[in-house]
């Protein structure tokens, strides 16, 4: 089977990035955090490949260390989040009912909020730092996550599968896991990978704001907000960060589209 | 006399539909003797698969009662329900819809084994799937393959193994042939008639299909609107129908030995 070529592509660019962030743990080409006020502000070259900032520290092992910040948090949100809203779904799903009416209820109540004005609320309430920020993210990822969840549960359980199942004795609870979760499965991983690009947006704009992480840890958002002031004299500042996570979500989303394409029951399953 | 294998008294399932309701089944009643084969036809929307739905246990009826083997399965506690389950089992109609795409066929055989928690496991348990995969002309192989790597008719033949792993005293076969080619149909009917005389399986069969009622059954049934219009044994209906809509039913039905022809009505 040939694969998609926007999985490969998406793959790629997620895998570099992914990288990017667990090497600078270890690596970064200067201490991101080493100011060197003689050589501020630099255009890009063979030392810097990236430039370097205001204060005279390296962009690019700021950017490296910014991916694990931004990264982070996006997956965190995005794993707590999915987790919490696919439960609710297939809860829903599965139990009908009252159940089904209160969790799309809830889920109408937070899809209602602005998420960024809401994240900025629970900042104000919790203060900045990466809970907040990846609390304001994943709380807005359970509705999207519910929504799918009970919507492919839902087709799941009007299958003669699961008639058989309940023939079997199974309860709704040994059903859902044997049965439900594993065939909306699929469905569920192309939406982590699309909402994780989302969340890449939504930290940023966070740190954008000063709701996201606190110096000196490296963030992309903060990193955008800080350059501005610099933009004439030095674009390189906010073309680094800016580019980082435009191709980060782009990755994601590639990545997103490509599992779909490759989980499509019209493919390759046919007749 | 000997007890009859399945009785179904009076049974009614209506479901609210705006204002008014539709009565899916209305008085229903059927008695089915062991080892023996039952038609239940009707066309499309005279309660036939609600009729098997409730049967089996998965819906309940608004009234009337279901008593397999004597027992009333609606008045059994969920743990006797559970218990009385392995008795009865079902063969559906469509063999793509009824096994779990994810699942192994051998694990999907296997899974009517929940209700018995004396059943065999491990090396025991993949011999008995292979027996019964060999039973309905598959290969024990075939257990560790999935549902996608076979034909209607070979998932059809896993949806009956499935059925068999409890040894049922009943299976109900809703239109169970219906989405498979002649040639596939006449295996699968062969095969439940094998499993009657090998197995002493009395099998409730509801169909649309006439000249499978003609090759298989010992008593049918005729379903309309939800309601039983005639029943008796098997070639008095087909060869004496009293009622007109069993006449209609017979003169719509194209036979499998004249191809292109439709028969021509008894002159009455």
């Amino acid at each position: 089977m040939r694969l998609p070529k926007s999985l490969i592509l998406g793959a790629a660019i997620t895998a570099i990035m992914v990288g990017a962030a667990v090497l600078s743990r270890v690596w970064t080409p200067a201490d991101p955090t080493a100011m060197n006020i003689v050589a501020r502000l630099q255009a890009p070259d063979a030392a810097h490949w990236f430039g370097t900032d205001p204060i005279g520290r390296d962009v690019l092992s700021i950017i490296m260390a910014g991916a694990w910040t931004s990264l982070g948090i996006a997956m965190l949100a995005t794993a707590i989040g999915g987790a919490a809203g696919t439960l609710l779904g297939v809860t829903a799903a599965a139990r009908g009912g009252r159940a089904e009416r209160l969790v799309m209820g809830f889920n109408g109540v937070l899809f209602a909020f602005p998420p960024i004005l809401s994240a900025i609320l629970l900042g104000a309430l919790m203060g900045p730092g990466a809970v907040t920020a990846i609390t304001a993210i994943g709380v807005f990822m359970v509705p999207v996550f519910a929504r799918i969840s009970r919507a492919a549960a839902i087709q799941i359980w009007a299958r003669d599968y699961i008639s058989a199942a309940r023939m079997a004795g199974k309860n709704d609870i040994r059903i859902t896991a044997e049965h439900v979760l594993p065939n909306i499965l699929p469905q569920i991983i192309v939406q982590l990978a699309i909402q994780t690009g989302l969340a890449i947006l939504s930290e940023a704009g966070l740190s954008f704001l000063g709701m996201g992480v606190s110096p000196p840890t490296p963030s992309w958002g903060r990193m955008l907000s800080e350059s501005q002031t610099y933009l004439a004299a030095a674009p390189h500042l906010v073309l680094a960060p800016g580019l980082a996570i435009a191709v980060t979500v782009l990755g994601l989303n590639l990545l997103g589209d490509g599992l779909r394409d490759l989980t499509d029951p019209r493919r390759g399953q046919a007749g | 006399m000997t007890q009859p294998l399945l009785q179904v008294s009076r049974l009614s399932r209506h479901f609210p539909l705006g204002q008014g309701m539709v009565r899916a089944l209305d008085d229903v009643s059927l008695t089915l003797m062991p080892e023996q084969i039952l038609g239940v036809v009707g066309e499309s929307g005279s309660g036939k698969s609600t009729l098997a739905r409730i049967v089996m246990g998965l819906d309940r009826p608004t009234s009337g009662s279901v008593r397999i083997a004597g027992r009333d399965i609606f008045a059994l506690s969920p743990r006797h329900l559970r218990q009385a389950r392995r008795d009865f089992q079902m063969v559906f109609q469509d063999p793509y819809g009824s096994l779990d795409p994810r699942h192994r066929v051998g694990r999907i055989i296997a899974e009517p084994l929940h209700l018995d928690t004396t059943a065999p496991k491990g090396r025991d348990r993949r011999d008995l799937v292979g027996r019964l995969l060999r039973d309905v002309g598959l290969d024990a192989a075939d257990q560790d393959r999935f549902p996608h790597e076979f034909s209607g008719g070979q998932r059809q033949r896993i949806a009956i193994a499935r059925a068999l792993i409890t040894k049922p005293r009943l299976l109900v076969a809703d239109e169970a042939t219906s989405a498979l080619d002649l040639t596939v149909q006449k295996q699968i009917l062969r095969l439940i008639l094998d499993l009657r005389d090998e197995h002493g399986i009395g099998v409730l069969f509801i169909t649309h299909n006439l000249g499978v009622v003609d090759q298989i059954c010992d008593s049918v049934a005729v379903m309309k609107d939800g309601r039983i219009v005639e029943s008796g044994p098997m070639r008095q209906v087909m060869d004496h129908p009293a009622e007109p809509y069993t006449r209609r039913l017979l003169e719509a039905e194209p036979r499998l030995d004249v191809i292109g022809r439709k028969v021509r009505p008894k002159p009455s």
